[in-house]
């Protein structure tokens, strides 16, 4: 342990401490550039910053938990999507006509119902048939799709209702609804994670299974309830985000999977699982998030967003194995 | 011998890990034509010692000298080429490859352009294995072959070099006794050829069948070397521990309660059959037998690891079935098993979570875990079994093998089983720390735990067990009790060569 002490503060603080990074380069090559006449730590801005965040956000959390406990989900963008049209399309259903403003709970409900039962199958896939996650979520991520292109084809699904928009844009000691949502869901799972059962056997699994097996921990129905949780959150994710653009396209959602990966591997989440926090996922979101707006900030392409987050995911993985190593004893592989 | 030059020569070689000195001088010569058994307790620094010579460590300092001339190997590919040859252990082959591939793996013949010379290739490894007098083709997928063949295959990677100095690491383990005078007469051409070999083994009668001379490590010290025909098994294992072993039998004998688990006829497909025994309150069941004869198997069906073919098992004179270690878990029986680090244990979480995993979902304030009790527990065991940990956050991994069990031990504890099955319970543990572990099962036994030993060291079952069950080939052959047990009944019994017994196997 003493060995670990700098390079165990180092892995903690290092998701923050790019972030600091992000915040000093961004602003300072904001001056020099001079394309803005606000800064880019500007308050409102970065109340911006924070309900951007929300969508991926919320449903990293989950992806957090998942990949703790050593498995992966692939079908979250699908998911949101599917989530998002029936949270849409159930706004206009005939027979919730007479309830007025009062389908809205009914909506929301429905939806986030989707997305519990669409996690409940894979998590089930997942248990009974012994095949990897990667595999099973892969294939409910395009059957997912095939979904959504199924219900509207081509066409979007729209829906505004005034007063869910006003809900949505609603800001409550200055922090909009989804940073609020984003806020609470972080905290909860940050309780599971490091305070119950659920968390601390999701930790034990994932680091090593068959020890968990052998204390009698039924890992089975443990992973079903994690990929339960993760599609509660891709649902509560698209009911956030479409409740104000009240649009959905049927190419929403795609590539989530990987910003969420890349956010929660970026916070130090082990891809071997047994190793990971919530808190750091949220640094790694907001890292993500800010590199997307710092590169519009001081002019940059936005098509090279994705190069430089490319590189910054395979450095912080090469940065995380030299911290990692145990010395000059390790195997040469 | 003397006035030879040694094929491999090692001296004064220092090698320090943080926190141990795994290699502190050792220094030893291996003639060629000569076979050097290099023996010593787990963690004497053997393995150490070999990746030293493999180029997978580099020593402090010492040197290695082959044929005289001064060393550095810094790659396994690098010792290889300099005539050091190494027959690994634990095999490391690829499975999807041919035979040919394997042999030559990392050094295929080469043609222009990078193109393989398969012709060369196939021409060389049936030359090589021709020496060996195996019965299958350059061509065949390893994957197909037995681990026995695997074996082989990897005696036929040393012999792809002329090799200056061949080292086996516990070749045999995994080999019948046929395939065992295969091997040996391997190793004796190799001598014949003017090899120099250490041979690493802790099988006795190995040793003393085939080496010329042993050297023993304890405690990465060199502490001598003999020459086999001289001495005998008991002066080298006092060269090993540094004291006499205690053989003596546990003398202790208390009141023994009522049968906790009965097994009647169990089988399960061809892994054991009919299987019967008891296991009473305050008595230590000792299982032995050889890796494969079916008694951890036993151990993970009464766990609900595995079910059953057929049979039946009682708790406390009750029909039980059990399909899931949480069954067993429920029923009061608790399995510590083989392997430590791979099904005990969660090495990345801290002693107290580990300790009380798996009753964790018991101690719960509402929603969250009771960390207060978790601590509490924790205290109760550490100092009921002497664990040594600076502290219940200190993660397991950075404990010894001895703290280590404890840990799984008391974690079984903690649940307040009725039946205890400990499988190999000293298995990588340091001779002091092993001493510990055996009376802390005797104490148990005598606080009214069922307990059942599975170890395949005789010693060990000897001085823990009250009832020895000895295991051939998935039967049990022979019972005994600590009374009429005697070394030689006990080989012969684990052998299939026991004479009298209720059950024998032909």
């Amino acid at each position: 342990m003493q060995a670990g002490t700098p390079s165990t503060f180092l892995k903690r603080g290092a998701i923050w401490g790019f972030i600091l990074f992000e915040l000093i380069f961004f602003s300072v090559a904001g001056e020099i550039l001079s394309l803005s006449e606000k800064a880019f730590m500007d308050l409102d801005n970065m109340l911006l910053l924070f309900k951007q965040s929300a969508p991926i956000g919320i449903i990293a959390m989950g992806m957090t938990i998942i990949m703790i406990n050593g498995n992966i989900d692939l079908s979250v963008g699908a998911t949101f999507a599917l989530c998002a049209i029936v949270l849409l399309d159930s706004l206009t259903w005939p027979i919730f006509a007479g309830l007025g403003d009062w389908v809205i709970p009914v909506s929301w409900g429905l939806a986030l119902l989707t997305g519990v039962a669409l996690g409940a199958i894979n998590g089930m896939i997942v248990w009974k048939t012994g095949v990897d996650a990667f595999i099973v979520t892969l294939g409910s991520m395009l059957g997912y799709r095939g979904l959504v292109f199924m219900y509207n084809g081509e066409q979007p699904t729209s829906h505004l209702n005034w007063t869910l928009v006003d809900f949505a844009e609603a800001q409550f000691l200055g922090l909009h609804t989804a940073t609020w949502f984003l806020l609470a869901v972080t905290l909860v799972i940050w309780f599971v994670m490091t305070r119950t059962i659920h968390g601390r056997n999701a930790y034990a699994i994932g680091d090593n299974r068959e020890a968990a097996v052998n204390a009698g921990i039924r890992v089975g129905p443990h992973m079903v309830i994690n990929f339960m949780i993760i599609g509660f959150l891709a649902a509560l994710s698209a009911v956030v985000f479409y409740s104000e653009s009240g649009s959905v396209n049927p190419n929403d959602g795609e590539l989530y999977e990987l910003w969420i990966i890349t956010a929660v591997v970026l916070g130090g989440t082990k891809l071997t699982g047994g190793a990971g926090s919530v808190i750091s996922t949220f640094g790694g979101v907001l890292a993500i998030q800010l590199l997307r707006k710092g590169l519009g900030h001081i002019g940059a392409d936005t098509s090279t967003v994705n190069l430089v987050i490319g590189l910054i995911l395979i450095a912080v993985l090469y940065l995380d194995r030299q911290l990692n190593r145990k010395g000059a004893e390790e195997l040469k592989t | 011998m003397t006035e030879k030059t040694p094929a491999l020569r090692l001296e004064g070689i220092v090698k320090t890990f943080p926190g141990v000195r795994a290699l502190d001088g050792v220094s030893f010569a291996v003639m060629p034509g000569e076979v050097h058994a290099l023996m010593g307790e787990n963690g004497a620094g053997k393995s150490t010692l070999m990746k030293v010579l493999g180029g997978i460590y580099q020593p402090d300092e010492g040197q290695i000298l082959i044929e005289e001339t001064p060393t550095k190997m810094t790659t396994p590919l690098e010792a290889k080429a300099k005539g050091v040859v190494f027959i690994h252990q634990e095999l490391s082959l690829a499975d999807e490859l041919s035979v040919a591939e394997n042999v030559y793996l990392g050094e295929l013949p080469r043609r222009s352009f990078g193109r393989v010379d398969w012709n060369r290739l196939y021409a060389d490894t049936a030359a090589i294995l021709d020496r060996l007098k195996v019965g299958f083709t350059p061509k065949t997928l390893v994957g197909d072959l037995s681990i026995a063949n695997k074996q082989m295959v990897e005696i036929a990677r040393a012999l792809t070099v002329e090799a200056k100095a061949v080292i086996f690491d516990e070749p045999t383990a995994s080999l019948t006794d046929a395939e065992k005078d295969v091997l040996f007469e391997v190793i004796a051409d190799l001598k014949a050829r003017g090899a120099g070999i250490i041979y690493i083994s802790h099988r006795m009668e190995e040793i003393f069948r085939i080496t010329d001379r042993v050297s023993v490590l304890r405690d990465g010290q060199h502490t001598g070397t003999a020459t086999t025909a001289d001495t005998d098994e008991e002066a080298v294992t006092q060269m090993m521990i540094g004291r006499k072993l205690d053989l003596s039998r546990n003398a202790v004998h208390h009141e023994l309660g009522d049968v906790a688990l009965e097994v009647r006829k169990l089988s399960c497909g061809d892994l054991y059959t009919d299987v019967s025994f008891q296991v009473r309150r305050g008595e230590v069941a000792g299982f032995y037998g050889l890796v494969g004869a079916g008694r951890t198997e036993i151990a993970e069906t009464l766990f609900g690891l595995r079910d059953p073919s057929s049979g039946e098992i009682l708790l406390d004179g009750q029909k039980a079935r059990i399909h899931s270690p949480n069954e067993a878990i429920a029923r009061g029986i608790s399995l510590v098993p083989e392997d430590r680090k791979g099904q005990g244990l969660v090495l990345g979480m801290n002693c107290r979570d580990n300790m009380t995993l798996p009753q964790v979902d018991d101690l719960k304030a509402g929603p969250f875990v009771a960390e207060g009790a978790e601590v509490s527990i924790f205290d109760q065991y550490r100092d009921r079994l002497d664990i040594r940990t600076p502290g219940w956050k200190q993660l397991v991994g950075n404990l010894s093998g001895g703290n280590q069990q404890k840990i799984v031990i008391g974690k079984w504890l903690s649940m307040h089983p009725s039946v205890l099955i400990v499988d190999e319970p000293t298995r990588g543990i340091d001779v002091g720390s092993k001493a510990e572990i055996h009376n802390l099962i005797r104490d148990l036994a005598a606080q009214g735990y069922a307990v059942i030993v599975i170890s395949s060291e005789m010693p060990e079952v000897l001085h823990v067990a009250d009832r020895i069950y000895a295991m051939f080939q998935g039967r049990i052959t022979q019972e005994f009790t600590s009374d009429d047990v005697t070394e030689d009944n006990l080989v012969r019994a684990i052998s299939g060569l026991a004479d009298n017994g209720a059950s024998q196997v032909a």
